[in-house]
């Protein structure tokens, strides 16, 4: 038995959150009444005082609190994605909570309490602990969807969101069960153990559970019918929250599962994950093509990433848990990139959302129509933007692992989603201006520069993320 | 300087000539010159750095030269480049046609002159990357990368459907460039390397070489572009602004060209003489069918467009006649062609900013009002056709050659293609330049100005000097086709002595 110690050096980070969260809200209850935005400076606070102590040089591997927690390279990778993730949407939030006079307190706790949930889940070494840190993050998340309770969409959202969200847990805990009945443990290494040789339908069956209600967590089609809703009716900066560190949590988690638990069961999962990858592929692709407005079409967008994520998953090698580990972090920055220019769209007082108030705005604000522009062809997925090599990642551990006819659907539909991305450029350049945007503050504009930067200039020196992920994949096998 | 050679250098100049236009402010007029004048002397000085980097070049040495390597994405994907006898006229028309298209875009782009001015920067880092680059990976990245800027070009200052055209392009180039994308991906899992010059030394299996063929088909033939994925062009063509149409004219097409030359030929020589016969049956059509096509068209653009499609018809039957004349022929008229078919649409683009229109019924009797543009018309023209004593002849003549020793019925037919090429090229020439001077609004038309005659004379030197001189691009071929060749007959002569002894 490792000393105390020990294990709370591993779980600094969630240390941090846990009592910080606690105490930003007595904070928050004892200043009731004033509206400003030292809650959420704390929050930001924290949130980077964890991304740091993820940094601290400690040794290995560490499973700790009774087996149901690990701290491995792959964790602290996924970790630093989720905390870049919450951290960012609280920045973007300030001027539009302020604007849209939802700027309470509780907001930046409940981002916190929801990071706090995704890092239990990407350590969750044990069935138990995942459910534990899922919930937690789900609570927290159902919340901030309907955070503007006095708007009917955001309201419809919030609603929506929780009772698919129930439906997934439930499924989600069924196929725990099954497989805690039939494997005799809720260890992931153990279950693993449990499965070698012949296995039982009832464990496939307990797998296809478990798979379909983390599904719903990324939005994996067919379990994405909240995403479009839930992504146009909430709160932009919550969207752009919801679109970013929440997908990290549970790609994590998926992988950290379908890896440690079941590598004997191999062409089983492979199936269904062949199947979510394929749909969701079509559907991000097909079903963008219609809209109209942009939070939705966003909302299709990563539908289309997350089946395009999976096609790393489905070889089950290093390689390609490399390949999406690579993926998640270009789109965490092309997604919050996006998500800036949007929070830029902007009307006297109005904020606006559909691809039509972009017309013109490469003569309306020319770097702004070109970062946002350049967002676009990055998730195309066009070279040399960030977005063709994490393309290139994941299509490649499918090509080596022989899934040649997966590679081949893939590429297809990411001819059929490029059109749509260059529909948004034909807004921005092609067509005659439309009402020019009002200017915005310096956090908004930094996150789009930042991201923008970042996949501008990813393929000057792209070996930090490269070897981080590669050491970080390395670490799940 | 920093470990990097020359040909990197040729390869960002322009980008720091593009930053520099980013760097100026204000849209009035003394910044639309400097943006003009900026890229103008960027692309100059390009020029004369490519002649320095020619300078260096031995053309009598068949393998890699100016090379430089630096690790990329790991050790297995490089930041390598490198130029042979094949690839380095390309980088020189290219760089060579870039200061005209600054040119000609001078006085007819007067709206977003800066991002015209850098897209067109951006475009050139591109497009010599491509023909430098020896890596797999890195050579797809400015390939697939050029689609970025010509599809601004072609969507901010191109004509009324230019929307239409715009997506056309991006979309079909982008299907084919994808399928290569994971041929690359499985040649990398076979050779466990990018770097080409380890690629070419690699054998890939019968079966495996077929599928890799064919998905390095997918995208040449569109770029190319071959019958009958060649729909894309003369939408491009026609929409794209005048130095729109010359690039792709001139250098995109080649792209296609220098793919097949680089990678399906010698890595997959199975597979190439296994598919040649498809490749000439497609050629031909190529040849006889968008010549008919082109004689019915009464658009120029769209004439010279389909024109271009016939000739690069001629190119894809030289190449895989896979032999010395016919893999020197399509060089030769790859680089003729990139100057003829520039040339003629800058022709066009000369008219067309006086009248704009391009339909060919609005004009006639032009020899009347505007001499000396009737004169270079006619030169440019002519190459078109393939008169001897103009480059246009020399590689078609050597593509047949090839063509006839390889497969003489091939051949006969490819032959028809140059009476059909004098037929609707003549018939254009007549119809603007000849018969009488009867609409009202050509009576006061201007002949060429001093820059638009700055603009032609080169290029009509060249066609002419290249016509009766070929000696300067095929020596430089030469050595590196010589060798393409020879390891191409080792490949296939071994596959024949396997076979033999299995039976």
């Amino acid at each position: 038995m490792p000393p105390i110690s020990f294990a709370l050096a591993h779980t600094l980070p969630e240390l941090i959150l846990a009592v910080g969260a606690l105490v930003l809200l007595m904070l928050g209850a004892f200043r009731a009444g004033r509206t400003d935005w030292i809650i959420s400076e704390l929050a930001i606070g924290l949130l980077g005082v964890a991304l740091i102590t993820l940094f601290f040089p400690l040794q290995g591997v560490a499973i700790v609190w009774d087996g149901a927690f690990i701290d491995d390279a792959f964790a602290r990778f996924m970790k630093a994605l989720a905390l870049i993730g919450a951290l960012v949407s609280i920045l973007l939030s300030r001027e539009y909570m302020a604007r849209e006079k939802i700027d309470q307190f509780e907001f930046p706790v409940l981002i916190v309490l929801a990071t706090l949930g995704m890092l239990m889940l990407i350590s969750a070494q044990s069935l138990i602990a995942l459910y534990l840190g899922l919930e937690l993050m789900s609570l927290a998340l159902y919340v901030v969807a309907a955070f503007h309770r006095d708007n009917i969409r955001a309201s419809e959202a919030g609603l929506k969101y929780f009772v698919l969200g129930a439906l997934s847990s439930g499924m989600l805990l069924y196929g725990c069960s099954l497989i805690y009945g039939f494997a005799g443990t809720v260890s992931f290494t153990g279950i693993a153990e449990a499965l070698r040789g012949d296995v039982s339908i009832g464990v496939v069956f307990g797998l296809v559970f478990v798979l379909a209600g983390l599904a719903f967590k990324m939005s994996l089609a067919p379990f994405h019918m909240w995403t479009p809703d839930v992504y146009e009716g909430a709160p932009t900066p919550v969207t752009a929250f919801f679109a970013s560190a929440p997908k990290m949590a549970a790609v994590a988690i998926m992988l950290r599962i379908i890896i440690t638990a079941f590598p004997g069961i191999t062409t089983q999962w492979q199936q269904i994950i062949v199947f979510v990858s394929i749909l969701s592929m079509a559907i991000g692709s097909f079903a963008a093509i219609g809209q109209t407005n942009l939070k939705r079409l966003m909302a299709y967008s990563s539908i289309g990433h997350m089946g395009f994520a999976m096609v790393g998953l489905v070889a089950g090698t290093e390689l390609g848990v490399r390949g999406v580990l690579i993926y998640m972090a270009i789109y965490l920055a092309m997604t919050l990139g996006t998500f800036a220019a949007i929070l830029s769209m902007r009307v006297g007082d109005r904020y606006v959302e559909t691809i039509d108030d972009l017309k013109g705005l490469g003569r309306n604000n020319g770097w702004m129509a070109f970062f946002l522009a350049m967002m676009m062809f990055s998730l195309a997925g066009i070279p040399p933007l960030a977005g063709f090599f994490a393309k290139w990642y994941v299509f490649l551990a499918a090509i080596q692992g022989g899934f040649y006819w997966l590679s081949v659907i893939g590429v297809l539909m990411s001819v059929v989603s490029t059109f749509y991305y260059l529909r948004i450029v034909k807004v921005i350049y092609f067509d005659e201006p439309a009402a020019a945007f009002s200017p915005v503050n310096r956090e908004v504009t930094g996150v789009l520069v930042l991201s923008s930067l970042a996949i501008l200039l990813f393929w000057v020196y792209p070996s930090p993320i490269v070897n981080a992920a590669s050491a970080a994949a390395k670490s799940l096998f | 300087m920093f470990g990097f050679g020359i040909l990197s250098g040729l390869i960002f100049l322009p980008l720091v000539g593009a930053a520099f236009i980013l760097a100026l402010r204000g849209d009035d007029e003394p910044t639309r010159n400097n943006a003009r004048w900026a890229a103008l002397v960027t692309t100059v000085i390009v020029f004369i750095l490519s002649l320095v980097a020619w300078s260096r070049f031995e053309p009598g040495n068949p393998g890699f030269q100016l090379v430089e390597q630096k690790d990329w994405l790991g050790s297995a994907v490089l930041y390598k480049l490198g130029v042979d006898g094949i690839s380095m006229p390309f980088v020189l028309l290219t760089t060579f046609l870039m200061p005209f298209c600054i040119l000609a875009s001078w006085q007819s782009i007067a709206t977003r002159v800066r991002e015209y001015m850098i897209c067109f920067l951006v475009l050139e880092t591109l497009m010599i990357g491509v023909f430098c680059a020896l890596d797999l990976v890195l050579f797809y990245l400015f390939f697939e990368g050029g689609l970025i800027p010509m599809f601004l070009i072609i969507g901010i200052w191109g004509g009324k459907r230019r929307i239409y055209a715009s997506f056309k392009f991006f979309l079909y180039t982008l299907l084919g460039s994808l399928l290569m994308l994971l041929a690359i991906m499985a040649m990398y899992g076979v050779a466990g390397t990018t770097d080409i010059t380890v690629l070419l030394q690699t054998k890939f299996g019968a079966s495996m070489q077929k599928w890799l063929w064919l998905a390095f088909f997918a995208s040449f033939a569109v770029k190319m572009p071959m019958w009958p994925v060649h729909t894309w062009l003369p939408d491009a063509h026609v929409e794209a602004p005048t130095a729109g149409s010359v690039i792709l004219a001139g250098i995109l097409l080649k792209m296609g060209g220098y793919g097949f030359l680089r990678f399906s030929i010698p890595m997959f020589p199975d597979a190439s003489q296994y598919f040649a016969p498809l490749v000439f049956t497609l050629s031909i059509i190529a040849i006889v069918y968008t010549s008919l096509v082109a004689l019915v068209q009464d658009d120029m653009k769209k004439l010279i467009a389909y024109s271009s499609v016939a000739h690069m018809g001629f190119v894809t039957m030289g190449i895989f006649a896979m032999n010395q004349q016919g893999v020197q022929g399509a060089v030769f008229q790859m680089v003729s062609h990139g100057l003829v078919s520039g040339a003629l649409f800058l022709c066009v683009g000369v008219v067309y900013d006086r009248m704009h229109t391009r339909e060919i019924a609005a004009y006639g009797g032009l020899a009347r009002r505007m001499p000396l543009f009737a004169v270079a018309l006619m030169v440019f023209t002519m190459a078109n056709v393939g008169l001897p004593g103009t480059s246009g002849f020399v590689g078609e003549f050597l593509t047949l050659i090839g063509a006839f020793n390889a497969n003489s019925w091939v051949a006969l037919f490819a032959t028809t293609g140059v009476i059909l090429s004098a037929a609707y090229a003549l018939y254009l020439y007549r119809r603007v330049i000849f018969g009488v001077l009867d609409k009202p609004n050509l009576m006061n038309i201007k002949d060429l100005s001093a820059r638009e005659i700055v603009l032609l004379a080169p290029l009509l030197v060249l066609t002419i000097y290249y016509g009766v001189q070929p000696g300067p691009i095929l020596d430089a071929c030469a050595a590196s086709v010589t060798l393409l060749v020879k390891n191409l007959d080792a490949a296939l002569a071994i596959t024949k002595t396997a076979a033999v002894a299995l039976h």
